[in-house]
């Protein structure tokens, strides 16, 4: 008998991994409007407005960054340039913003600012529908997601691999910087989109307006882990994993690596446009350097740190790096650059796995039964030789240790 | 009258396509159909005047061979004598430049990717075992399995009660049962071995390829392989890359020399070993 699709889905993640979950909803539905909008400002509690953008915007990355780990930590392909698609995703859903300032712009003109500086009398071609909120969120999936299924049909097809992939990847999204921060391309040069006003007629500015970004960045965040948790203990995660790990013979077994691999590439590509577009409302601006090399280098080492392999320590290292980075970008901006480079060194060298391999480490140093008893734990119903297909966060560990 | 022979030869023709061998796994598996497995010679595998060359130099040199269906083959040779290279012309990796590589009577792998000729029924091991070291046993099975490896069916697939047993009983098969869920990267040598040949059982080839399939094994475990391989060949055919005279012995197929990129003697193991030139390449002059 087969188990039914909502069975395996409820089981691809443990049952303190949806606890988890929970408690994350919780916070980020009721916890940080209520602490936002309701509680007086000199409450303890109270968040700012500067604080709920913050964690807006982190929420964003940690979609990012689990996308990167869906393709580098389970399928091993390393992508630095994974800030092109967040960056698309973010210009698709920015022009939108821009249509909808109206004529509330320095000019007073129905086209853009930019478009005014330009001299253009009318919207691109390219542009057309873009006042369109439904039309504006579908480029944002699509358009990353087509220039990805195009790069990464002509690049898996050729069998490009490791690091020439990752510097292919690097220059692409250094090309793509260059093309946007012309004028003439008309997205808006090296100033980007910015100035934005309203979404669907209500101010992008107003409380509500931040909580309801807030709120959907987390929605979406979880939207991601789930289907990843599903996706990585599916046998499609396990031929993903087995590409990575021996792809010759997972050729000679029938598997057509290019498929495989072009799924994950245009579904994590997808991800990161979303991801892009809840990211420009919150903070107000999308311009060219987003899809700087820098960029989309620290999602990798977001996902280094955190651990690869895990979805759980994408999370945790797009959190971890970003709070440090904010942290030091007040304190000592100097130093950051400085510091950013010795985390990376420092996570390659010590903890391959990252911050959740150190956790693992230090559980099963501390007491080798409570690690054990973690499977015994799970809803595992199944007979035994499928305990496999429930597979959760304690993986074996060194799953994303390698390249 | 015309019209007599039209119906006859269509008579004909339709009752040359019942007697066929009629395998349905490229059709059913998905990927792309490449036609049955055409057995009506009695031949599954025709290579005719294969030559490849890397860089000037000739690895394979006008090499013919044919395997027939059912039959358990022993290829020999010294080192470079081109034995990897003809496997991956087989099996899609490497092109050849000049030649003809059929499957039975009508499927050309010379066209074919490496996926394709997989579902068309051919299955590979390598000279080092190469599996999936992160996965488990079980689940380096369930990926072999033969069964719709397109992507929309893999992120939706769970496994079936018969598929569960058949997967047990190739893992009873390569005695792997009692180590079903360990990680297949802590298995010994012979174990992992044994896991590829699983996994090509998985798979239920036509036609079997195995480089050096009992290197590093213990004489006890080399045994026991000779003994599946004996039991495999009939319902599949079986050609056996083998440095090891006391394995191509116990396997007791016809034997095949491959010299310098070609076929140098074909026969028993006796017969071969008793050959003059055949003596010469191996202790040279």
């Amino acid at each position: 008998m087969r188990t039914p699709f909502t069975v395996r889905l409820l089981q691809s993640m443990p049952r303190t991994g949806w606890i988890a979950l929970a408690i994350f909803a919780a916070i980020t539905w009721i916890g940080v409007p209520v602490a936002h909008l309701v509680l007086p400002e000199s409450s303890p509690l109270h968040l700012s407005a500067y604080t709920v953008s913050l964690l807006g915007k982190i929420l964003c990355y940690m979609v990012v960054a689990v996308a990167m780990d869906l393709i580098w930590g389970y399928a091993g392909i390393l992508s630095l340039g994974h800030g092109l698609f967040f960056a698309l995703g973010g210009y698709a859903f920015g022009m939108y913003l821009m249509r909808q300032i109206g004529r509330d712009g320095s000019y007073g003109a129905d086209i853009p600012d930019f478009m005014v500086f330009l001299d253009w009398k009318e919207i691109p071609w390219y542009w057309a529908g873009s006042d369109s909120f439904i039309w504006a969120i579908f480029l944002a999936m699509a358009l990353p997601g087509v220039v990805a299924f195009i790069f990464g049909y002509f690049a898996f097809r050729s069998r490009i691999k490791g690091v020439y992939f990752s510097i292919i990847t690097q220059a692409l999204t250094y090309a793509a910087m260059l093309l946007f921060f012309r004028n003439e391309t008309g997205f808006g040069g090296n100033n980007g989109f910015t100035d934005f006003k309203r979404i669907l007629g209500y101010s992008i500015t107003s409380p509500e307006m931040r909580v309801t970004l807030f709120a959907l960045s987390a929605a979406l965040l979880i939207a991601c882990l789930i289907l990843g948790r599903y996706l990585v203990g599916s046998r499609f995660g396990r031929v993903l994993a087995a590409i990575r790990d021996a792809e010759s013979r997972v050729m000679f077994i029938g598997y057509n690596p290019l498929h495989y691999k072009l799924f994950i590439w245009t579904l994590s590509a997808v991800l990161c446009g979303l991801a892009g577009a809840l990211y420009v409302p919150q903070i107000g601006i999308i311009n060219p350097s987003e899809m700087s090399p820098a960029n989309s280098i620290e999602i990798a080492v977001w996902v280094a740190v955190g651990g690869r392999g895990t979805l759980i320590g994408a999370v945790l290292g797009a959190g971890i790096v970003n709070l440090a980075k904010s942290y030091f970008t007040v304190t000592a901006p100097e130093y950051w650059p400085f510091f950013l480079g010795f985390l990376f060194i420092a996570v390659t060298l010590y903890l391959p796995d990252g911050v959740v391999g150190l956790w693992r480490k230090l559980r099963s140093r501390k007491g080798p039964d409570s690690a054990a008893a973690v499977p015994a734990a799970l809803p595992v119903t199944q007979k035994p030789g499928a305990v496999t297909d429930t597979k959760l966060i304690p993986e074996t560990g060194a799953k994303g240790a390698t390249t | 009258m015309t019209e007599t022979t039209e119906l006859e030869r269509r008579a004909s023709a339709f009752a040359a396509d019942g007697g066929r061998e009629n395998w349905d796994g490229a059709a059913s598996s998905g990927h792309l159909v490449t036609g049955e497995l055409d057995l009506s010679h009695n031949v599954i595998l025709y290579l005719d005047d294969i030559t490849v060359s890397f860089d000037g130099f000739r690895a394979l040199n006008k090499l013919s061979l044919t395997i027939d269906a059912g039959e358990l083959r022993c290829i020999i040779g010294p080192n470079g004598a081109g034995k990897t290279t003809m496997m991956d012309v087989i099996t899609g990796k490497t092109r050849p430049d000049e030649g003809k590589a059929f499957f039975g009577q009508t499927i050309d792998l010379t066209r074919m990717t490496e996926p394709q000729i997989a579902h068309a029924g051919i299955g590979r091991k390598f000279q080092k075992p190469t599996i999936f070291e992160k996965h488990t046993a079980f689940e380096n099975l369930e990926l072999a399995m033969k069964a719709d490896k397109r992507v929309r069916r893999s992120l939706f697939a769970s496994l079936f009660d018969d598929e569960r047993d058949r997967i047990a009983e190739v893992l009873k098969q390569i005695r792997l049962d009692k180590d079903a869920d360990r990680s297949a990267g802590l298995l010994s040598h012979g174990q992992k071995q044994w896991l590829e040949i699983g996994m090509l059982l998985m798979q239920e080839p036509r036609l079997l390829l195995l480089d050096e399939p009992v290197a590093g094994m213990t004489d006890d475990e080399t045994e026991r392989t000779a003994e599946l391989f004996v039991s495999l060949a009939g319902k599949h055919s079986l050609v056996v890359v083998e440095h090891d005279m006391a394995f191509v012995e116990a396997l007791g197929g016809k034997v095949t020399v491959l010299c310098e990129g070609s076929v140098l003697a074909e026969g028993d193991l006796a017969t071969v070993q008793a050959d003059p030139r055949v003596i010469e390449v191996y202790l040279g002059r």
